[in-house]
């Protein structure tokens, strides 16, 4: 069951992550992107990562990506010209790209001990567990997260404040 | 009844992040390259989370806690400082963005 769900989700994944780098149209890897994201959450709900998955869903396919279709819509961002692509890049950027998967793919096989992951074993993600660590062993850096949440408001609004007059 | 080897996670994550390389290097398009580089920060996560159940630990869960907070700070001082471009230079086209360069 593991497995099927497994390569159900990852070959989503996959798929879509595929979609964004060819797509020519920013609109549509963008809802290419939601869907790695959401198929990345079921991975990490696989992964006894309860928190983790919401806040992905929550975060990132909810409020980084409506951002992005935002501003698309408001520049009204159109297909992208083919043109003024390097020759070299074309031919050998697809194999060059096999190749360093599969050297990647292979240390990892090699290197790793080969632990399974099973649903339901690991019960260590849930809100609770992280709040505790992010209140007690984290604070300091959660603390100044707060402050950098606060720096990129403030750089946000200046911005958008110069293009405005 | 046996799981999925641990291994896998991560070969998909270095599929994710070398997909989010390829798009950050070939795409003209600063919006695609800008969700290139969220694609990216979504297979470090994924490392992290599988790490994390390799170790039975909740630090990595708390990593990626973070890294999703500094995507959401990226993501709103990126896309204002692109209104600001194209307010200022009308196309989203990086190449036409080259003043710097010279």
């Amino acid at each position: 069951m593991d497995v099927i769900l497994f390569l159900i989700f990852a070959t989503i994944a996959v798929v879509c992550a595929i979609n964004v780098v060819v797509q020519t149209h920013p609109i549509s890897s963008a809802v290419s992107l939601i869907g790695v994201m959401g198929s990345l959450a079921v991975l990490y709900l696989l992964l006894g990562a309860e928190f983790i998955a919401m806040a992905q869903i929550i975060v990132y396919a909810g409020a980084i990506m409506v951002l992005f279709v935002f501003v698309i819509m408001l520049l009204n961002a159109g297909a992208e010209s083919k043109r003024g692509r390097s020759l070299v890049a074309q031919l050998l950027g697809f194999p060059l790209l096999i190749a360093f998967l599969t050297l990647v793919s292979f240390l990892i096989q090699r290197l790793l001990p080969g632990t399974m992951a099973q649903f339901g074993t690991f019960k260590g993600g849930t809100a609770q567990n992280i709040g505790r660590a992010l209140f007690t062993t984290y604070l300091l850096p959660f603390e100044v997260t707060s402050v950098l949440i606060l720096i990129a408001i403030l750089g946000a609004i200046v911005l958008a404040r110069k293009e405005l007059d | 009844m046996s799981g999925v080897p641990l291994s896998w996670y991560l070969i998909l994550s270095a599929v994710l992040f070398s997909l989010g390389i390829a798009g950050f290097l070939f795409r003209k398009n600063i919006i695609t390259i800008f969700m290139s580089i969220e694609l990216m920060l979504n297979a470090v996560n994924l490392s992290f989370i599988a790490f994390s159940y390799e170790l039975k630990q909740v630090n990595g869960h708390i990593f990626a806690f973070f890294v999703m907070v500094v995507a959401a700070a990226e993501a709103a001082v990126g896309l204002a400082i692109i209104l600001t471009v194209f307010k200022n230079r009308s196309t989203l086209n990086v190449d036409e963005v080259n003043s710097m360069k010279y």
